[in-house]
């Protein structure tokens, strides 16, 4: 990280004194609560889940079964449903953070009026619980006395049934999940735009850029690593995501809109210990081979720089 | 900043626009909660949004609060625990790393550094997790739930503080040394203090996250005893449908500590989720 920043100290034969001073000042003791805990909560159960995902695990005994986990949980139609569920929703729901976050935060950096009251708006749902969310917009969303359809209604649109029909349940979800977190990815467009040099404006203003230009030519590329945070984090949220499912529609109906996360829940419900951490290894190695690639690609220009 | 707002009639036409439809997509959903949890039952399980005929709202929260023998503050009680321990641990422990990473130049750091990307990126293994809290005998405990929850945010914070420490000039730590203080007084009595912008932040941040949690509840101290508020929530959802506006009491009820949080904090927590957006 910032360890670069260190001045260097010469790591071979030091100076007797100097060496001791620093191992005093800075003792590694005080890794070590910290390691310990992050060790037997977060390693043990991380590293014995690739040796559980190849059990038939009732958590007294187990019985090594090889991959067989992995091939049920690409068999099985509600297990590979959910599977691809979770990519749907991940892309879905980042796409529409950068894309919404993006014109959202060019919109609240500009001179517009009530821009507080703008900003604090859209940023309040990443502050309140999953939950809360999910009880709210189901009420919403029911199909006969929820808001939305009640709205469409007087347009003379007859409105689906937004978590009960099996085709659109996923896509409600992620709606509201993007209504939730825009509000982060708004926030960072706008710290994005307003570290944009005031000059390269003025710059482009005596060239006679449009307004158009502007946007794809000066804010989009310099906002850059704004976007590749909002794509890291949105992305990542993304395939964990389940508690706003698991609140609106438990996978719903039947398993239409079951992601990784919801499948090792109910696996783990019914008894399938072993499945269900194949599911949990299936979504961290997921999310390994999406998101080291991607974060080395998004930030490739920085080196340069 | 663009040109098109420098002009002052498209600068108030589009705030106007912009305000209408905010105002519809981001506060309705929060009207809607306050209406619901202000109506009697019969009106409020039609779920419509209008205004209540009569005002029940002091009413409905006595119930809520009384319910199920005062369920909802207890499980106030049990989230403050939680919130409280694993925020305080969390905060200490990772200045702690975060302070020795960027003082001291070690074969470690590099471990410590992958470490704390991969406690960012990978979800927890549940059923493993559940089967190590058992192993040391703390699954369905307070004690083990605030443990996990110290260990998913060490990283984040780690994060933060190791950015934050390289503001510190090294002169101090030179000058308390030269002063005789050894590691823990030149870190508790001089290096701590000094790390409080990036401590309130982090505080403030961490709180909102672990009060909010559900998932971890769910899969490590799921049940009626010890529930957090989430967990009582969504409780609260699956077993009665019929009384929404005690339900939405409940919602009204978790969500007001946040607005508050919100409008006292807005700097550190705009600062410190800006900072965490790697953060799933």
């Amino acid at each position: 990280m910032t360890t670069q920043l260190v001045t260097a100290e010469p790591d071979l034969a030091p100076p007797a004194k100097k060496q001791r001073r620093m191992k005093s000042s800075y003792p590694y003791i005080f890794y070590l609560p910290a390691g310990v805990i992050y060790a037997i909560f977060f390693l043990v159960p991380t590293l014995t889940s690739l040796y559980f995902s190849l059990t038939r695990w009732t958590l007294f005994d187990q019985q090594f079964i090889g991959f067989d986990n992995f091939v049920q949980f690409f068999k099985e139609p509600a297990l590979v449903r959910g599977f691809i569920n979770t990519f749907l929703y991940a892309f879905i729901t980042s796409g529409a953070k950068v894309v919404l976050g993006l014109l959202f935060g060019v919109l609240l950096s500009s001179q517009i009026i009530a821009r507080g009251y703008l900003r604090s708006a859209i940023f309040f749902p990443v502050m309140v619980s999953v939950i809360g969310i999910g009880i709210t917009w189901k009420a919403l969303m029911d199909p006969t006395d929820g808001l939305i359809n009640q709205v469409l209604s007087v347009f003379g649109i007859d409105g689906p049934g937004w978590l009960t029909n099996p085709a659109l349940a996923l896509f409600s979800v992620a709606m509201v999940d993007i209504w939730a977190g825009v509000g982060l990815a708004t926030l960072i467009y706008i710290a994005g735009i307003t570290s944009i040099p005031q000059d390269t404006y003025e710059a482009a203003a005596v060239d006679g850029v449009n307004a158009w230009q502007k946007f794809w030519k000066i804010i989009v590329p310099l906002v850059r690593p704004a976007t590749a945070s909002v794509v890291l984090f949105s992305l990542i949220g993304g395939l964990r995501t389940f508690d706003l499912i698991w609140t609106m529609t438990k996978g719903g109906p039947g398993f239409t809109s079951d992601v990784l996360s919801s499948v090792i829940y109910k696996q783990y419900q019914a008894g399938f210990f072993g499945l269900s951490t194949a599911g949990s290894v299936v979504l961290i190695v997921v999310i390994f081979v999406l998101v080291t690639p991607l974060t080395a690609w998004l930030n490739r220009g920085d080196k340069d720089r | 900043m663009t040109t098109t707002t420098h002009n002052p009639v498209r600068r108030w036409a589009g705030g106007i626009v912009a305000i209408i439809i905010v105002t519809l997509i981001f506060i309705i959903p929060f009207i809607f909660i306050f209406l619901t949890a202000s109506k009697n039952k019969t009106e409020a399980a039609e779920r419509l949004f209008t205004w209540p005929t009569e005002w029940k709202i002091v009413d409905n929260f006595i119930e809520v609060i009384e319910r199920g023998n005062y369920l909802l503050p207890r499980a106030f009680l049990n989230s403050l625990i939680l919130t409280v321990c694993a925020v305080a641990l969390i905060t200490v422990l990772s200045a702690m790393v975060g302070y020795v990473l960027q003082r001291r130049r070690s074969g470690w750091n590099k471990l410590v550094n992958f470490f704390v990307l991969a406690g960012l990126i990978i979800p927890a293994a549940v059923v493993p997790t559940i089967w190590v809290l058992q192993g040391v005998g703390l699954f369905k405990t307070m004690p083990g739930l605030i443990l996990v929850h110290v260990a998913f945010g060490l990283p984040f914070c780690v994060l933060l503080f190791t950015a934050f420490m390289t503001t510190i000039p090294r002169d101090l730590d030179e000058a308390a040394i030269i002063d005789g203080a050894g590691p823990f007084n030149l870190f508790f009595r001089v290096i701590f203090p000094l790390l409080r912008p990036v401590t309130v932040t982090i505080v403030v941040v961490q709180s909102v996250f672990v009060f909010n949690n559900f998932d971890f509840a769910l899969y490590f101290l799921p049940g009626d005893e010890n529930a957090t508020v989430q967990l009582t929530l969504y409780n609260y959802q699956a077993q009665s449908v019929s009384a929404w506006n005690l339900l939405f009491m409940c919602v009204l009820v978790i969500t007001i500590p946040l607005l508050i949080m919100y409008i006292i904090f807005n700097r550190q927590i705009v600062a410190g989720m800006t900072a965490g957006a790697v953060k799933g």
